[in-house]
This record gives structure tokens, sequence and C-alpha cells, in this order.
């Protein structure tokens, strides 16, 4: 698809440019705030991604606390001693710490983040096809993290404060149950990150469709790149369904309509239809990009080529079209027929066969190779471990039958924090170790990146481990309080936490010296195993790459 | 063969794929009348059948089912309505194919004009295919004067189709359940949220139908 019409373009666009490598001109203000720049633009994403991950990760640590022990220790402190407020606080955390994860953390650090800086210089782009529309999306992104921070603040349900209705929404306690305001805000911050999130996807779709270099087929993308094209796809097929439903949420709220309201007509039920239609593909969205980025770093660390190029590229698009007709397994105790359990029950579990495929994939890259165990790689590989423990529970959970006793206990919070906080995480880890320096121009310190891989892989599975055990004795979801049988992996499990948070406290210190006193990066820190194109820049990249276009029509493969 | 050619075609990519973005929020539209024929046809979630007299069995196939005959079970809520709602009888035994008919009894302790509408489903929610109304007082809203008492019938049979499909053949116990809801008029108390008219497809005359309403 890269005719001689690009290149000519791209060749004139930078001839103009040919003297402005570097951000020179731009004040503070121009550089940050009106950023038409990719890489700027994903900086921007990724200390915004770091900030709400903050937020979210305290948010966690509280809940932690309070289930530390049974009864109500912590949270009444925040309501003067109030058991109901507290209770209420506890919902409203739950909320809030969903919405900022998916929303705030995992997608603007993979899309936003790594999405922005590499997929251009990994197609020889010199930008995104839209920038100004990127730097858009990223304002609107952080406008709606403010709009949900302030939900927390204004009245939700009748005497308290904040929106208590977990990250799903579900009426009738987000309409009737929540009369004030809060839920509005919440509703009209996913509506802003929902609009950023679709600008960043067309921007995504039309830069890799129309800006790829000379000879980078789309066969010759890597694996990052193919992962977020399908990952835009998704985006852009699934977010306006969660904004339609919202919107109809909005409207039965605020303007009289019933499209989820019994009394005139309406079914809460078609809202769990509509959530779940988004919320299923919302789950692949947060992890296809993470699958992108752990092939790179598998295949750079084992120095050798995916295996099975075709299979992880289109194994990927596989995800993403089953990923489309499973989202009711997220339903199955809403009162199914038998004959619609086993059609969801059937497709979610197909779902472990492309999967496989990206598993065992990434262990042949692995057999054979010249493997060396760097930070990255060491995320990757705890990514797979992590992965495929989560995967494991998700067929348990995929079966209607067991689901029916599984349903909202905490075996489905062991699950999917295996998959996203384990999963996306180690992904997201591993993408940050592996370009760090091509990002900051400065090497990170490796051993404390490895002390900070070690406990944190110990600490997030003290973490979630003992909540398998939790949700098979019927820990319910959802609960600041418990009976006295849950108390001894509840405490294993805050301790976890501790845990984790000494090895985030490590990962802190290490971003901050390297950025301070890190040696300056080499274009190619890696070796002979980085053969994608940001590895052919210098580190960082300069403000305006490919200079000169990068000709791949005679390399074999570019990935 | 310049800059515009490919900036033209970014345009081109960058649209359709805004279209693509429109044509799903449309679609989420879509889904609400959608889901709501996809319930009707189906019966799916205990969605009962509304059928003409006519398609009734006749005689002779009631017969030929050698008296194979289900409970069913009547209920009746109110929400938000100052009304009384209940059935008359609780259960009944009929015929599978039979045509039956129920009262439920409705009465009003308001000062003031009242109107509700009735939502219902069956339980199990598989039986709702085979559970056939031809006459419903839940087909309409319903107005009560202060303090009147009315007794609204229900024309009802069960399809015997039911005891072929092999999710159904077991059932021998339905429940018919009803719930009024008030319609925004004046002198009605407002829902907590709820305002909008009922969306229950009304029926020319039914009001008029052959079995009567009961009461003053």
């Amino acid at each position: 698809m890269a005719t001689t019409a690009d290149t000519v373009a791209l060749k004139a666009h930078d001839d103009e440019h040919a003297h402005d490598s570097h951000a020179h001109g731009l004040s503070f203000f121009q550089r940050w705030f009106l950023s038409t720049n990719h890489k700027d633009i994903g900086t921007l994403y990724l200390i915004f991604a770091i900030f709400a991950g903050i937020v979210g990760g305290a948010l966690s640590g509280f809940m932690r606390w309070e289930l530390a022990n049974p009864g109500m220790q912590v949270l009444p402190w925040f309501t003067e001693g109030n058991i109901d407020a507290a209770y209420h606080l506890w919902n409203v955390f739950i909320t809030a710490h969903g919405v900022i994860m998916v929303f705030f953390m995992v997608m603007p650090a993979l899309i936003g983040g790594f999405g922005n800086w590499f997929v251009p210089i990994m197609i020889g782009a010199p930008d995104m096809a839209f920038p100004r529309m990127n730097n858009i999306s990223y304002w609107l992104t952080t406008t709606a993290f403010i709009l949900l921070g302030a939900s927390m603040f204004v009245p939700g349900p009748p005497g308290f404060d904040g929106a208590g209705t977990g990250w799903t929404v579900y009426p009738p306690l987000s309409t009737s149950g929540h009369p004030g305001p809060a839920v509005d805000l919440a509703i009209f911050s996913l509506h802003l990150a929902g609009a950023a999130s679709i600008l960043g996807a067309i921007n995504f779709i039309t830069t890799i469709f129309n800006m790829r270099a000379p000879g980078m087929t789309m066969h010759k993308m890597p694996l990052f790149v193919w992962s977020v094209l399908v990952t835009a796809f998704l985006l852009l097929l699934s977010l306006p369904v969660l904004a339609g439903a919202i919107t109809m949420l909005l409207t039965d709220r605020n303007f009289g309509t019933t499209f989820f309201d019994p009394a005139g007509g309406g079914d809460p039920v078609l809202y769990q239809h509509l959530f779940w239609f988004f919320g299923h593909p919302e789950v692949y969205i947060m992890i296809l990009p993470a699958f992108g980025i752990v092939s790179q770093v598998i295949s750079t660390f084992a120095r050798k080529p995916v295996f099975g190029y075709l299979g992880m590229a289109y194994a990927m698009v596989a995800i993403g079209f089953v990923g489309f007709i499973v989202w009711a397994h997220h339903m199955f105790t809403t009162g199914l027929s038998v004959n619609t359990k086993m059609y969801f029950t059937a497709a979610t579990m197909i779902i472990a066969v492309p999967t496989g495929i990206k598993i065992f994939s990434w262990i042949a890259t692995m057999w054979g190779g010249k493997m060396t165990f760097e930070t990255p790689m060491l995320w990757a590989l705890g990514f797979i471990f992590m992965f495929t423990v989560g995967g494991v529970t998700g067929i348990v959970l995929s079966n209607g039958g067991v689901d029916t006793y599984m349903h909202d206990t905490y075996y489905v919070v062991a699950h999917f924090h295996y998959v996203l906080s384990l999963g996306a995480v180690f992904g997201l880890f591993a993408g940050f170790y592996f370009w760090f320096g091509k990002m900051s121009g400065k090497n990170y310190n490796e051993f404390l990146g490895k002390v900070h891989f070690w406990v944190f892989f110990v600490g997030v599975n003290v973490l979630f481990f003992p909540m398998h055990f939790l949700g098979q004795d019927g820990m319910p979801r959802r609960i600041p309080d418990y009976p006295e049988a849950f108390a001894y992996w509840n405490q294993i499990a805050s301790w976890g936490y501790a845990i984790m948070l000494a090895g985030m406290a490590v990962f802190f210190v290490n971003i901050i010296w390297s950025l301070l006193a890190g040696k300056k990066a080499a274009a190619n820190p890696w070796g002979e195993g980085a053969t994608t194109l940001e590895w052919t820049l210098s580190s960082p990249p300069p403000f305006h790459q490919f200079e000169t276009v990068p000709d791949l029509t005679k390399a074999k493969s570019a990935h | 063969m310049n800059s515009i050619v490919s900036e033209r075609r970014r345009m081109r990519t960058g649209l359709m794929a805004a279209a693509v973005a429109f044509g799903m929020v449309g679609l989420a539209y879509a889904s609400v009348p959608l889901y709501r024929i996809f319930c009707q046809v189906t019966g799916f979630g205990g969605t009962t059948m509304k059928v003409e007299a006519a398609a009734a069995p006749s005689a002779d196939a009631v017969k030929a089912l050698a008296g194979r005959t289900v409970k069913v079970r009547f209920d009746g809520n109110v929400r938000d309505l100052p009304w009384k709602f209940a059935p008359l009888a609780k259960t009944v035994e009929v015929k599978i194919g039979e045509q039956n008919l129920a009262y439920y009894s409705a009465s009003s302790t308001s000062a003031v004009a009242t109107t509700g509408t009735a939502t219902f489903n069956v339980s199990p929610a598989a039986a709702g295919k085979y559970f056939n109304k031809i006459q419903c007082f839940c087909f309409n809203e319903q107005t009560l004067t202060p303090g009147q008492s009315v007794e609204m019938p229900v024309v009802w049979f069960v399809d015997p189709a039911i005891l072929d499909d092999p999710d159904t053949r077991d059932i021998d116990e339905i429940t018919l359940s009803y719930t009024f809801f008030p319609v925004a008029e004046p002198g009605n108390p407002p829902g907590i949220y709820a305002t909008g008219k009922a969306d229950i497809p009304a029926r020319e005359g039914a009001n008029t139908a052959e079995i009567p309403y009961r009461g003053s």
C-alpha cells in the first residue's frame, strides 16, 4: 500500500523541516500544552497514566487495608465514624479504582503512550496522520479524569457523596439508586474518555493504513503495530456502543426516557447487553497492545524473529473478532436460556485457541534463542506466566454452569486481576523498561529494575492468588466487611499489597535516579535482536524523525 | 503525486473510520427496538405472546392431548401507585391448549383518578413463548376513579407446542406476574424518575372486547 506518492510526499515534508530536528523555537507551553508531536504526546500520556495509576493504586491500597481484617476499621476515618457512609465510600472506591485503572491508566499508557511513541516510528512515518486530533485526544482524556475525580465529591445516593455503581454502571442502581449528580459526572467522564479513544483509534487506523514507509507492507509490520491496529478497530466498534448505552442512561436519569425502566416498557438487562458488547472487547483493548509489546521484547532478547509471525498477527485479529460475540458470558446469571448459555460458553472457550497460538509461539520464539534476561525480558516472561494463569481461570469461568457458582465472587476478581493487573501491567512495565532509554535518552538502572520485578512479582502473587481460595469459598465481590471465615486469606492478600507497594517504590526511585543520573542511552542498547526501526534512530529520537525515509522494499522483514 | 494526494487519502480513511463510529452509535440505539422485537418474537426472558382468539387450538386438538395439565400461578404487584392489585384466584390447574379466563382485582385508594399500566412476564422464562394471551388488561392503560374497584380479565391459553420443546416439556408450573406502574398524568404520584408514556402496544377497542371488566 505504500506507494510512490507517499514517498514523494514524505520527502517533500521532511525537506521543509530539514533543519528542524529539535524542538527549538517552541516555548514550554507551546511544546507540552499545544503539542502535535507524537513523541511529546506519547510522553504526556505516559506521565498522565503514571499519575492516574498512583491515584487508582492508592484507592486499592485503602481497600486492601480495610479488608485486612473483618469489621470496618479504615473507611470510617473518612466519614467521621458514620458506618453507612463508610459502606457507600467503599462502593465509590471500587468504582473509581476500576474506571481509573481501565480508562486512565492501562489504556492511556498502552495505546496513548507506547502506541503514539512507537507506531509511527516502527512503520517509518514522520508523525501520526492527524497530529492536532492527537492533541485533542490527550486533553479530552485529562478532562475526563478530572470529571471522574469531581464525581467523588458531589451527591450520589440520598445522603452520600460519589458514584458507587461499579465501573459497569448498571441500572437501576445507577438511575433510581443515585439521584444525585455524581453518576451524571461519571457518565460525562466516560463520554469524554470514550470520545478521546475513538479519535485516537481513527488516528491510528489512518496512520497505519496510509503512512507506512516504502516496502513496509502490512505483513512486514512489527507485531506491536499489528496489535495497536486491531485494538484501534476494537475501540472504533465497541466504544460508540458504550457511548450510546450511557447516553440512554443519562436520558433515563434526567429526561424521563425509560430505555432501562420496566415502568415504561424498558428493560435493565438491555443495558447489560449493551455494556458488555463494549465491555468484553474492552478487556482485549487492554491486553492486545501488551501482547504486541511482549512479542517485540521476547524476539529482541531471544535474538530471533518471532515464531509464526503471520499466525501471531492473525491470532490477534481472531481474538478481536471473537471478542465481539461472547459478551453474554458476563451475564450468565441474568436468566439466559440453556441454549444461549451453551453458545456463549462454547464461543468463549474458543478464544483460548488463538490465545494459545500466541503463548506457544512466544515459547517457540525463545526455544533455541540466545536468551538474556534483562529487566524487560523478565517482565515479558512474567507476563506469559501470569496471563496463562489468568487465562486458565478464565476458561473455568467461561463455563455457564460453573459460573453460576463463581459469579460475583473473589474468584472472578482473581481472574481479571491476573489477566489485567498482572497481565496488562506486566506488559506495560516490559514496554516501559524496553523503551525507557529510547524515550528519555537515559539508561535505567538494571539492578533496580530487576529488584522492582522480583518484589512486584512476589507481591502481586501473594496479593491475588489467595483470592482464588476466597472466591471458591464463596466470598462475594464488592463488600468492605466479611465473616471471620474469610479473614486468613484476606490478611495474606493485604500483606501482598504491601510487598507490591514496596516494589513500586523501587520503580519510582529507579525513574528518578535514571532521569537525573542515568548514563546516556545508545541508539540500540539491545544488540542484534532489536530489529525494528526505532533502534535505527538516536536515543531520544530527533524531534522530527526520518528526514530520509527508510526504504524497506529489500528488507525481508521489519519485525 | 504530491502531498495533497496523500492528505486526501488520510482524510478519506479518517472519515470512513468516523462513519463506522457513528454507525455503531446508531446500532446501539437500534438495539432498543430490535431487542424488544426479539423478546416479543422469541418469548425471551419470559415475554408472553399476544395472539388472536382464532389462534387458540380447537377442542379436538385439546382432547388429543389426553388431558395434559399445567398449574398456573398468578402474581400481582404495584409500584408507586395508590392501588390494591391482586389475582382473584392464586392458582389454577388448566388443560394445556384450553382457553382460560382469569380475573385480577384492582382498587384505588387515591382521592383522584389515577392511570397505570402493567408490565408482565412469566416464570420460568422459557415458558414465555408458549403463554399466549388473547385479551389482557395489560394491553392498555387502565384508569381508576377515586375509590373505584374493578375486576380485570385475562384470556389466555398455554400452547400445546410446550410439550414438544425439550426445554419446556417438563414444566408443570408457570407463574404469570404483573406489576402496575403509574402513567404520568395529572394526579398521579410521580415515579422516582419515570415520566414517559408506556410503550406497550395498544389495541384499538380492546376495552370493549368480549370479556367485560367487572365491578364499579
